[in-house]
């Protein structure tokens, strides 16, 4: 069964550099999910709201254990161990969260191709099929990882954790992480990310942030995509600031559009003090 | 629908405690809080699923709904909070923090215990 969704499928997580093979037993990243059931079927008669009925000879009792325990405890404590490697490299480790077809990756060809000379970039890319968006990284000449996750509908740490040893990112890198498509789910998976940037294109509505603000309140910044269609759409940019700034007032807004770079100098200028290559005056 | 997952993760934890003592979970008892970023209705649908045929297939759920509170660092006030960031209705001030409303987590688990004698009973047979 896969893990992530609970479909009964043969679609596995996977993790794949372009021309590589796919393995005849492939990475599947949710082992830590299996579970052992016996505990269960030790048990006579099924049934538990009860004490003494199931077994004459047993002296059973209840007991209440005040856990505490955060369910995502996990992802989050292998994403420290993600933060503590990124820190450790001086990796400026970037999670890129937003709805399909935003222009993610358009973004990072560009971001590849225009501030080669400057820093190393790694990507992993997340997607539930294709190898397409590695494919078009690695012809924009950086080292890639693309993560499958099948029918799952984020990446979490443990899936990252897999990708860098992998991907192998060298001291004082920019790593992208190109989550999947999706404007809620990887909001609550801490990937261990030194800043999250969700990425919004005026061919969406402008109250995204409103009718999406966990991932909104969660991001460091938001980049508005596209800008060079504002003519042809009905986007009231001056509207989707106000939106972004109720939602999230400390977060920073760059507005760009990757096809034509109009507005990329902000991004790179972000990314340059994020890195601490040089300092926004 | 991340809470598929969450589900899951929720039934591992349980599947450890049951195992380091033992036992049978009885009652699973959860706090999810309004701004946790899950929503109830999707996890009521999917825990069915998620719990079949694990250590919580019998055991009885219960969700205890945390509403939003905010506090200001200017005038302390307190107030419900429906949204991460939000401003101080008392003095208007935007430096306020989230106190209460994102948790998500197995708050108690209880348990059915065996004694050493019932083990020895369950293994023998």
């Amino acid at each position: 069964m896969c893990a992530t969704c609970g479909c009964e499928t043969t679609d596995e997580i996977k993790l794949l550099v372009p021309g590589e093979q796919e393995a005849k037993t492939p990475d599947h990243v949710h082992n830590h999910h299996d579970h052992d059931h016996n505990q269960a079927q030790t048990h006579d008669n099924g049934h538990h709201n009860h004490t003494h009925t199931h077994d004459p000879h047993a002296h059973s009792h209840t007991v209440t254990l005040d856990l505490e325990r955060d369910v995502l405890q996990k992802n989050n404590l292998l994403a420290e161990r993600n933060r503590g490697f990124f820190e450790a490299r001086n990796i400026l480790a970037l999670n890129l969260v937003s709805s399909p077809g935003s222009g993610k990756t358009t973004l990072l060809e560009k971001t590849i191709h225009n501030l080669a000379g400057d820093m190393d970039f790694y990507i992993i890319e997340g997607d539930q099929q294709t190898m397409n968006d590695a494919n078009r990284i690695a012809s924009a000449g950086a080292p890639v990882v693309q993560v499958n996750t099948g029918k799952g509908c984020h990446l979490d740490s443990d899936m990252i954790y897999r990708a860098i040893k992998k991907l192998n990112p060298k001291e004082e890198a920019v790593l992208f992480i190109e989550n999947v498509g999706n404007l809620v789910c990887p909001s609550l998976f801490d990937l261990g990310e030194s800043q999250r940037v969700v990425i919004m294109s005026v061919t969406e509505g402008e109250d995204k942030p409103l009718k999406y603000p966990t991932m909104f309140e969660t991001s460091n910044v938001c980049i508005i995509n596209k800008t060079d269609l504002l003519p042809y759409v009905q986007f009231d940019i001056e509207k989707a600031v106000s939106y972004l700034k109720q939602v999230n007032p400390v977060m920073e807004i760059i507005q760009v559009s990757a096809t034509t770079e109009h507005g990329l100098e902000a991004w790179y200028a972000w990314l340059k003090q994020k890195k601490g290559i040089e300092h926004i005056g | 629908m991340h809470e598929f997952s969450i589900a899951l993760s929720i039934v591992e934890i349980a599947d450890e405690e049951a195992k380091k003592a033992n036992a049978i979970v009885e009652k699973i008892e959860l706090e999810i809080g309004e701004l946790s970023g899950v929503e109830l209705d999707a996890l009521n649908f999917v825990w069915e699923a998620a719990v079949k045929n694990s250590v919580l297939a019998e055991a009885e759920k219960n969700i205890r709904i945390i509403k939003g509170e905010a506090s200001c660092l200017d005038c302390g006030h307190q107030y419900p909070a429906l949204q991460f960031f939000s401003q101080c209705p008392a003095c208007s001030s935007m430096m306020t923090t989230l106190t209460r409303g994102r948790e998500l987590k197995v708050k108690a688990i209880t348990l059915l215990t065996r004694t050493k004698e019932n083990l020895k009973l369950t293994t023998e047979n």
